[in-house]
């Protein structure tokens, strides 16, 4: 019977708090569903599931802190016992539901009403079919929801009707609304409803009295506190063990931004391309092109990694850097990737990233180019055996067949890992990178 | 040392004619106009026996002209008087609503701060005296819409006799309304002139549960209201606005910050009412305190009914407090 463990969240974890169950044992999941949040010392993480089955039992109590590859919960795999399960009870149409159901996407954009109108409805709004622009889900795409499964986790928070001192106070004792349960007749929750919850007593509603009042999230300030250790003792680390060589090269992107500028008058405002997705594209490609540097330092040897998996820094804004990874990124178009950096940029500030979002990089790109820097000289996130930074886009004077002009030029700089490679294997990843903002459209 | 200040059983009209008496003996400015004022002793006998004894130089009969007088009393306040300007009812106010609107309201402002307009109008309002939909209406909340003056509810008999003084002394125009219905009510009050304030609100009976908040004529029917609460075992806080502009939001706000849960009575209409002002007022500054909608309790929008219990079932009644209460409260009290 497969197991569902404590997934490793960065390689700086190695063990993790069990918030919250999102599902029941009986409930039956699908790969990619959310069921689970973890809290590791940096952030709370929603942690998807890798199998389809039957959640069998449930191993790990909220508040237990267990080590990373320790079981969670036990699955009964294998898709006879979800057809089983749903073709009972649960009308055909939610049988034919896609098991590859999408994740919730990030911050969704929908009118008030339309949030209503899928909470009374018991939909997932991040499954509906958007005709919006930019993804915005209309009253009139509503019809088109797949009908709502159960114990398939949907957008939650959004379907709970509470008073403002209610969330107020469920938000302050980090408790979830919708496990608080309304305690009145008019199905709303009420402060007293809280207060009951955090008191730890059964709420009014029997049905809700057995759900177990869930341990508060991490403070804020403690937060911050243990994240700061956390990086500390990863880089603490990787200055120890690693022994750094840097490498710099400026690259000329008046072509970058030429095609860049371009590709922008042909996209809907909300897809509109910044010159970081050009650089992430550019570095990916290189990876994939020298492979020495992009992958993993294990026991005493190099394991280069097979896809590019990009690690991106996100400085928080209360402090601190969550390094959620963009998948497979060689392999994805220019503007994929830059959905793909906007939304984890967006929900690791919200503390809404998933246990796929932190999944190992292969290679990680610092980019502080919006800070002003002219140049990066990153420090290496173990087990990965390099970093590229890049810095600001200036205009500097330009050299070009004997004349002087004046171009965008952007530092872009390497760290690696002397173990694992040697300058000139540096030089050659800097290099390709170059000679791909050469060629923007063929990123 | 001091004994303690003698009580006297006061009704709300002698009440004001006392602090008309004290103004009037006080300072020489102080002069009193408006319609049949004199001779008939005021329309509502207020100023029953001023005219015998302050001579008719003081207590002054006009003629039906609201425009007229309270634009004669902006000009004698101007000049350096103290004017006290009694308009029957605020019906009526409204042939005058082009002088204090343009003039008593604006011409501080429009003086660059040269001329101050030390004007204070007396006017009657509200309804349940049968008096039909020509003399009953609560047009207070639209003076509270007007920068420029300061606008006050006395509901209680010590606000009726204190609050002319301090109203007097204020430099710039301030509107008293003054509801008819409250002119036969008495109390017991410290017999001499108690200083009170005209900038705040005033909590008038404490609670915890639920913040009831009116103004004039509406305080007893929210104070029984109340009494009847209890009985339900529900706490409900009652707040007397008094100043109904500038309103005091600090009280209001502090009292919902404690209860969570508000509902305002309010006998005029809903739309556009001061009612309106509070709720929004309340979300603005309380949003995250609330446990509930604000609840609202106003009069009927429809011409006051001559039929006496057309226009009782027209206005804010204690059991209607009440219902609004309970479902404010829910089952969370």
């Amino acid at each position: 019977m497969p197991e569902f463990r404590m997934p490793s969240l960065g390689a700086d974890m190695t063990a993790g708090t069990l918030l919250e169950w999102l599902v029941h044992e009986g409930d039956p999941v699908h790969r990619g569903d959310v069921v689970a949040v973890v809290d590791t010392d940096k952030a709370a993480i929603e942690v998807e599931c890798f199998e389809d089955g039957v959640v069998d039992r449930l191993l790990v109590q909220p508040g237990q802190k267990v080590p990373v590859g320790a079981a969670l919960a036990s699955i009964r795999a294998g898709e006879g016992a979800v057809a089983a399960l749903e073709t009972g009870p649960a009308p055909l149409e939610t049988a034919a539901a896609p098991l590859e159901a999408p994740a919730p996407a990030g911050p969704l954009v929908t009118s008030p009403l339309v949030r209503r109108l899928a909470a009374e409805r018991g939909l997932d709004l991040a499954a509906v079919p958007a005709t919006g622009t930019g993804g915005v889900v209309h009253r009139r795409d509503l019809p088109q929801a797949p009908a709502p499964r159960t114990g398939r986790v949907a957008h939650r928070r959004e379907s709970v009707r509470a008073s403002p001192l209610a969330r107020r106070l469920a938000a302050a004792g980090g408790l979830d609304l919708a496990e608080i349960g309304p305690g009145a007749k008019d199905g709303t929750v009420h402060a007293a409803d809280v207060r009951r919850a955090l008191a730890g007593h059964p709420t009014a509603e029997p049905t809700r009295a057995a759900a177990p009042t869930r341990p508060a999230r991490t403070a804020p300030a403690a937060r911050g506190e243990a994240m700061r250790r956390a990086i500390g003792e990863l880089m603490e680390r990787s200055n120890r063990e690693i022994p750094h060589y840097y490498l710099t090269q400026s690259v000329d992107l008046a072509a970058a931004m030429a095609w860049l500028h371009q590709r922008n008058r042909e996209l809907p405002v909300t897809q509109r391309l910044l010159p970081a997705a050009l650089l992430l594209a550019a570095t990916a490609q290189a990876a994939a092109q020298v492979p020495q540097l992009n992958g993993h330092w294990r026991d005493g040897g190099f394991a280069p990694s097979s896809t590019v998996e990009l690690g991106t820094v996100v400085s928080l804004r209360g402090g601190g850097i969550l390094v959620p990874v963009v998948h497979d990124v060689a392999n994805r178009s220019v503007v994929e990737l830059m959905a793909a950096a906007r939304d984890l940029a967006e929900r690791a500030r919200a503390g809404r990233l998933r246990s796929s979002d932190l999944r190992p990089a292969s290679l990680t790109v610092s980019n502080l180019g919006e800070q002003g820097v002219d140049s990066v000289l990153g420090v290496i996130h173990p087990p990965q055996v390099a970093m590229v930074g890049f810095g600001t886009v200036q205009e500097r004077p330009w050299a070009v067949d004997g004349l002087l002009g004046v171009r965008p030029v952007v530092v872009v700089s390497l760290a690696a890992d002397h173990r694992a490679s040697d300058g000139a294997v540096g030089a050659r990843l800097l290099h390709r990178i170059d000679r791909l903002l050469q060629r923007p459209e063929e990123l | 040392m001091t004994a303690a200040p003698a009580v006297a059983e006061l009704t709300y009209r002698e009440a004001v004619r006392a602090a008309l008496r004290d103004a009037l003996s006080q300072d020489d400015r102080v002069f009193l106009m408006g319609e049949d004022v004199g001779r008939y002793g005021g329309c509502f006998a207020v100023s029953m026996g001023l005219l015998e004894e302050f001579g008719p130089e003081r207590i002054r009969d006009t003629p039906l002209s609201e425009s007229g007088f309270v634009g004669a009393g902006i000009g004698a306040a101007l000049a350096g008087m103290r004017p006290i300007v009694e308009i029957m009812t605020v019906n009526f106010s409204l042939l005058a609503l082009d002088q204090i609107l343009n003039n008593a309201a604006t011409l501080l402002h429009m003086s660059g701060g040269q001329l101050n307009v030390p004007l204070v109008i007396r006017m009657t309002t509200g309804a349940g005296r049968q008096l039909a939909a020509q003399h009953s209406h609560s047009l207070e909340g639209w003076y509270a819409h007007i920068p420029g003056l300061r606008v006050l509810a006395p509901a209680t008999i010590a606000d009726a006799r204190g609050m002319l003084a301090p109203a007097l002394d204020d430099p710039d125009p301030v509107l008293i309304f003054e509801h008819g219905s409250l002119y036969n009510v008495s109390d017991s009050i410290p017999d001499g002139t108690e200083a009170v304030d005209i900038a705040s609100a005033a909590v008038r009976r404490p609670g915890t549960d639920v913040s009831i908040i009116t103004y004039g004529g509406t305080l007893r029917t929210v104070l029984r209201a109340a009494d009847e609460l209890e009985r339900q075992h529900v706490s409900a806080e009652v707040i007397d606005l008094r100043v109904l502009r500038p309103l005091d939001d600090a009280t209001l706000v502090d009292s919902v910050t404690r209860t969570h849960r508000a509902v305002i009575v309010d006998e005029g209409w809903r739309s556009g009412s001061l009612s309106a002002e509070i709720t929004a007022r309340l979300v603005e500054q309380a949003f995250y305190e609330l446990d509930a909608p604000i609840e609202r309790v106003c009069a009927a929008e429809v011409p006051m009914p001559y039929a006496r219990h057309l226009e009782q079932a027209a206005l804010p009644r204690a059991d209607s407090v009440v219902a609004a209460a309970l479902r404010a409260v829910g089952g969370h009290a």
